[in-house]
């Protein structure tokens, strides 16, 4: 995994937010990458970052937000600097983008087989009737019953779980190298949701696909995900192997996210809970962000800012783990 | 338990919807009139102080009966019993309307912007005149925000200025100032993160332990309910599928739906095991499978499940819709994972 040049490398990205009362920064000192063929899930609480820094990867921030510091390379190429017509060119060829609402996704107004054969006549050498042809090897594929004839139905005809069924064939069927995909279950029921997972999974699998899954479902992830990055504030806190992060987080917060799961095995008389709330951006603290609420804070916490470190099974931007010992 | 008279009844109670076109419609059609049977013949009882949840996928009726439950919807048929007292037969009396509140699922909608907080929560205090004096009125609102965790200076402040959690804190504090018994709490934790849902489930058992409070919890999430549930009931599309103590429905479900619906919760032991999920999804409430209504999807399905629709009947300690169950034929489905690794 580590040796296999990666596919996608975000490098110190930083996003602001200018507004009249300064400058917001959403996502600071942000680097990871994705392998061909892996999936990196990026968990954390709303706000934290995750759904900005998908964002960010498929250039539609909205604006004012823009990227301030750093750079996005897909295959060793830049796109975070390229115009909007050729970063249009990149999505959906090189990059699938899967939302969390497939209704705001997909155009009302087009039947899905339109839109599936509009997709890969801009982005493939085929012409319309093969375009068509596979159209329909596509909507079999992520399970749609009487894809021959669903082909000519239009969004609001498919429940939700077929909906998102759609959305997935159209994010995959340019056959991009990198999908972005934001909540794509969390719109759906759990039975849905399954089903979803397992196709997500076979299909990334088989087309060796790399993929970006964000999501607030630690369930999904674990599912899921071979590496995961667990994010706070705009910063990853952690970031290493599924196994480690969900069952042997190294970072306090991570830790403490994964213990306020509520169980399904059994049922304790308390959750764990971490008390208090994430910061806003406008207010993140001096020194770790996470140090007002950290249960392990000391000293050096609240003056200086921790970059991702070794922590042995995963990297965590946290100071307990600083191989140097601090002066004083 | 059994001895006690329950805070709470519901018998046979339906809710049914008129989804027709318009008449002029309907006539160039040729079609009847559509009844989307929402809640089709449930019952169930909360004994005093205790939670009772609901549990189902989206559209199965489980908010339906959340607001029949506190008088928004009048039934169909069948009655809702308040303390002894019918609720549908006539408007709940005041009295009635200040003993039972409710908390709903978006903090951010259920409240509104323009208020302050302290006007939120001391407008149901004004409503059924709980106080005489403005002191008398600051000094409770002070109270509740202090007995759900926020400061007593948080009520100068509007909604927008609170995270989800802290919203749903207020909304708390709000359904508490009436001195109610009986909460009614629609997927209360559903649009929070994780770690704010800890803290508000923690916050709802330690007030229900305090304030002796009887809980009618809805929401689709198996964990949460395991969390705070005393009794629950499985619904599928309008009708309870099983009803059983809580331990006993993860210790042994027993209708095919229950056992589906756990197999399908993603496993974060990273077990490795194979999960099956549940083939085909939730069909249309206006358009019901004949029979069970989960035929189509279940494994153990047959000609009499084609047919005729099931009736709960006890089995052990539980109540199950199945006629699987009834016939004994229900082995040959294997118990979720989860289950099977308790044991």
């Amino acid at each position: 995994m580590s040796n296999a040049a990666p596919l996608l490398e975000v490098r110190n990205l930083r996003v602001e937010f200018p507004t009249r009362r300064g400058t917001l920064v959403a996502l600071d000192d942000v680097s990871f990458s994705i392998a061909p063929g892996e999936v990196l899930g990026v968990v954390g609480e709303s706000g934290a970052g995750k759904s900005m820094t998908g964002a960010a990867i498929i250039g539609l921030l909205e604006p004012p937000g823009r990227i301030a510091r750093g750079e996005i390379l897909l295959n060793g190429k830049r796109i975070d600097n390229l115009r909007y017509e050729q970063m249009r060119r990149i999505r959906g060829k090189e990059i699938g983008a899967i939302f969390q609402d497939p209704l705001t996704t997909l155009n009302p107004l087009y039947t899905v087989g339109q839109q599936l054969t509009e997709t890969m006549t801009t982005h493939l050498p085929i012409n319309p009737a093969e375009a068509r042809r596979r159209a329909i090897e596509w909507l079999e594929l992520v399970g749609i019953p009487a894809a021959a004839q669903r082909i000519d139905s239009y969004p609001h005809e498919f429940s939700g779980g077929m909906r998102q069924r759609v959305v997935i064939a159209l994010a995959l069927c340019a056959e991009p190298r990198l999908i972005v995909a934001d909540e794509p279950t969390t719109a759906l029921d759990v039975s849905i949701q399954a089903q979803v997972i397992a196709l997500l999974k076979t299909l990334a699998r088989e087309k060796g696909t790399a993929m970006m899954l964000v999501t607030h479902d630690m369930g999904v992830i674990a599912e899921t995900a071979d590496r995961v990055a667990v994010m706070y504030a705009g910063r990853i806190a952690e970031i290493g192997p599924v196994r480690e992060v969900v069952k042997h987080a190294n970072h306090p917060y991570s830790a403490g996210l994964m213990a306020s799961i509520p169980p399904l095995d059994r049922r304790v008389e308390r959750l764990a809970q971490i008390d208090g709330a994430m910061p806003r951006l406008s207010a993140i603290p001096r020194g770790c962000a996470y140090n007002p609420r950290c249960p392990k804070v000391f000293s050096r916490c609240a003056d200086e800012r921790p970059d991702l470190m070794d922590a042995g099974t995963t990297r965590a931007a946290c100071w307990l783990y600083a191989s140097e010992v601090p002066h004083g | 338990m059994a001895d006690a008279p329950p805070m709470f009844e519901a018998r046979d109670l339906s809710r049914h919807f008129d989804v027709s076109r318009p008449l002029l419609q309907r006539m160039v059609a040729r079609e009847g009139r559509r009844t989307l049977r929402a809640v089709d013949g449930i019952s169930f009882d909360i004994p005093k102080g205790r939670t009772l949840s609901l549990v189902g996928e989206s559209g199965c009726g489980k908010s339906t009966v959340a607001r029949l439950a506190v008088g928004l919807y009048t039934p169909t048929a069948g009655s809702v019993r308040f303390d002894g007292r019918d609720l549908g037969a006539a408007r709940a009396s005041a009295d009635q309307r200040r003993r039972m509140q409710m908390i709903f699922q978006d903090p951010y909608a259920s409240l509104n912007p323009r208020w302050r907080v302290k006007h939120i929560v001391a407008e149901p205090i004004r409503a059924f005149g709980l106080v005489t004096t403005k002191a008398q009125e600051e000094a409770r609102v002070a109270e509740l925000l202090t007995q759900v965790g926020l400061s007593p200076l948080d009520g100068d402040k509007f909604p927008h200025e609170f995270s989800g959690g802290q919203r749903q804190r207020i909304s708390i504090a709000r359904a508490l100032s009436s001195n109610p018994e009986f909460l009614v709490c629609d997927e209360p934790t559903s649009a929070l993160d994780v770690s704010v849902q800890a803290q508000i489930l923690n916050l709802m058992k330690e007030l229900q332990q305090r304030l002796g409070l009887t809980f009618l919890f809805i929401s689709h999430n198996l964990a949460v309910v395991r969390q705070v549930s005393d009794r629950i009931g499985v619904m599928y599309l309008g009708r309870l599928a099983e009803l059983a103590p809580a331990e006993s429905l993860f210790r042994r479900p027993r209708h095919p739906y229950t056992r589906a619906l756990m197999e399908a919760i993603p496993d974060l032991d990273m077990t490795g095991r194979e999960r099956i999920p549940v083939g085909g999804e939730v069909p249309s409430p206006i358009t019901p499978p004949s029979g069970c209504a989960f035929h189509p999807r279940c494994p153990l399905a047959n000609d009499r499940c084609k047919r005729e629709r099931p009736e709960m009947k006890p089995a052990g300690d539980a109540m199950v819709a199945c006629h699987a169950v009834e016939e004994g034929r229900d082995d040959a489905m294997p118990m979720p994972a989860i289950v099977r690794d308790a044991a």
